[in-house]
């Protein structure tokens, strides 16, 4: 019990000298639009809730939800082929890959030519930035399954549907929610930047214009924002890994 | 018979095991135990020679043999219920009759009461007999036990052997046993079937001249002791040549 107090304690009092700190410097500095406050972080995010959260946040959740659905959907789906196919493994892989050393940054504002400010060009950059986990921890995870419980389940006759479902499915999951884990934590970094290069609404957009106006604490309120969507969305990965895997659970 | 795998681990072995009958298989390592398995179970095809079940040669032997690994291999995200279903699942058998007949088994099993847990809060003893349930369910009429007990612990390893032995005289299944224990071999069987290594390949068949049922004073008689230490001079002499 005073066990878990602690570790819970050592990072919230981290958290709070850094906080402090910062509040200190940021006083002693005292160019706002350079270096603002915490607590003119806060009050600007009081300020803006109404605009923030109304506006922007559900701008910016709707790119990171279907990106990372699509991803999910990608990620899983080329999976499966590689390791059904060792042609397409052969493919995917490299490409895959390759894929990862394209600085997407650079990439974005090709995407918003293509598909101009519309919701398209910012999920095209989560969705790249976001597939890669997924997928290469998947294929990984459908590998993972062990040798000698395939043997097994073949002297019980079992077709190669069974072993995908009854075995190479299940040994995959706890990989998969990995893959997914970090690929949470990239959505929001992914939409941030495609809604930074182009966009109409969003908290990357609006964070940018908040730059634009020498607007320092309007440039972290959104970021806060953004941080806690993040947080959020793995906390919820994580709980569904919670239910989906009891087995798992360590006593 | 032989395997596609070169060199022939197997070549010129030949055997015949009479229905209800306990055998064990004993051999050094690399004397191609698990490629006799293998064969049998129809995980591999023989390049020459044939293997009769029950009379019949059949081409596609899986499924036709009650497997029970070295390994428990139960699978950790499925609970004991699940796990021991999983042959009657396969073969497309209703979930809650696949349920219903591993209840009712698992009394039988010194398993009552554990089927909602995860196979990492049971014991390695029960491990295994969940694992020998499952062979069981398979529903075949002929089991192979691949070195069952050789990760348990002395003591729990002469509890499951008192307790297979009582199981199979109950329900006259014919059993295959591999093993490299001789003393086990000899408690267990009606027969030692001992392989040679490479390159001369035989087997030598053993008859045990004891009784059923067993007990573990049996195995102290001298006849038995005198055909242990036969056995295992042989063995030791095929390692070291």
């Amino acid at each position: 019990m005073i066990q878990k107090r602690n570790s819970f304690l050592a990072p919230a009092l981290l958290v709070f000298i850094l906080l402090v700190t910062w509040e200190i410097a940021a006083r002693f500095i005292a160019i706002a639009f350079i270096l603002p406050s915490p607590t003119q972080v806060a009050m600007k995010l009081w300020e803006l809730k109404a605009i923030l959260f109304f506006v922007h946040l559900p701008a910016t959740l709707l790119v990171i939800l279907t990106g990372l659905l699509l991803s999910i959907i990608f990620g899983i789906g080329i999976a499966i082929w590689m390791n059904g196919s060792k042609i397409a493994e052969k493919a995917f892989y490299p490409i895959i890959i390759s894929s990862q050393t394209i600085p997407i940054i650079a990439l974005a504002p090709i995407f918003v030519l293509w598909f101009g400010y519309s919701l398209w060009s910012k999920v095209a950059v989560t969705l790249l930035i976001t597939f890669f986990p997924i997928t290469v921890n998947t294929y990984d995870g459908l590998r993972s399954s062990r040798q000698e419980i395939k043997e097994l389940l073949l002297t019980m006759g079992a077709s190669k549907r069974d072993i995908f479902f009854k075995l190479q499915v299940p040994s995959a999951l706890p990989h998969f929610y990995s893959g997914l884990k970090v690929a949470v934590t990239l959505s929001v970094i992914g939409a941030a930047i495609a809604e930074w290069l182009g966009a109409q609404a969003g908290l990357g957009f609006f964070s940018r214009r908040m730059m634009n106006q020498f607007d320092g604490a309007g440039v972290f309120a959104p970021i806060v924002l953004l941080s806690l969507v993040g947080i959020a969305l793995f906390l919820m990965v994580i709980a569904l890994e919670k239910i989906t895997l009891k087995w798992r659970k360590t006593k | 018979m032989e395997t596609s795998t070169e060199p022939n681990v197997l070549d010129n072995v030949s055997f015949h095991v009479n229905a209800g009958e306990f055998i064990s298989i004993i051999g050094p390592s690399g004397s191609g135990k698990s490629t006799l398995f293998k064969l049998i179970t129809g995980l591999e095809q023989p390049t020459s020679g044939e293997i009769l079940l029950n009379g019949q040669h059949d081409h596609n032997r899986l499924g036709r043999v009650g497997y029970m690994p070295q390994q428990d291999l139960l699978m950790p995200w499925r609970t004991i219920l699940k796990n021991a279903a999983l042959p009657l699942e396969l073969k497309g058998v209703a979930k809650n009759n696949a349920h219903q007949r591993v209840l009712e088994l698992l009394e039988e099993f010194g398993l009552k009461g554990v089927e909602h847990k995860y196979p990492r809060d049971l014991s390695g003893g029960m491990k295994q007999r969940v694992s020998f349930l499952r062979a069981v369910l398979s529903g075949s009429n002929i089991l192979l036990l691949d070195e069952p007990f050789s990760a348990l612990d002395a003591i729990t390893r002469m509890n499951m052997q008192a307790w297979l032995l009582e199981k199979w005289e109950k329900w006259k299944t014919t059993i295959l046993f591999i093993t490299h224990d001789v003393e086990e071999a000899l408690f267990l069987s009606d027969s030692v079937f001992v392989l040679s290594e490479t390159p001369v390949q035989h087997l030598e068949k053993i008859n045990v001249p004891l009784g059923r049922p067993r007990d573990f004073h049996m195995i102290h008689q001298p006849e038995i002791i005198k055909l242990k230490e036969q056995l295992i001079e042989q063995l030791r002499w095929r390692v070291t040549p």
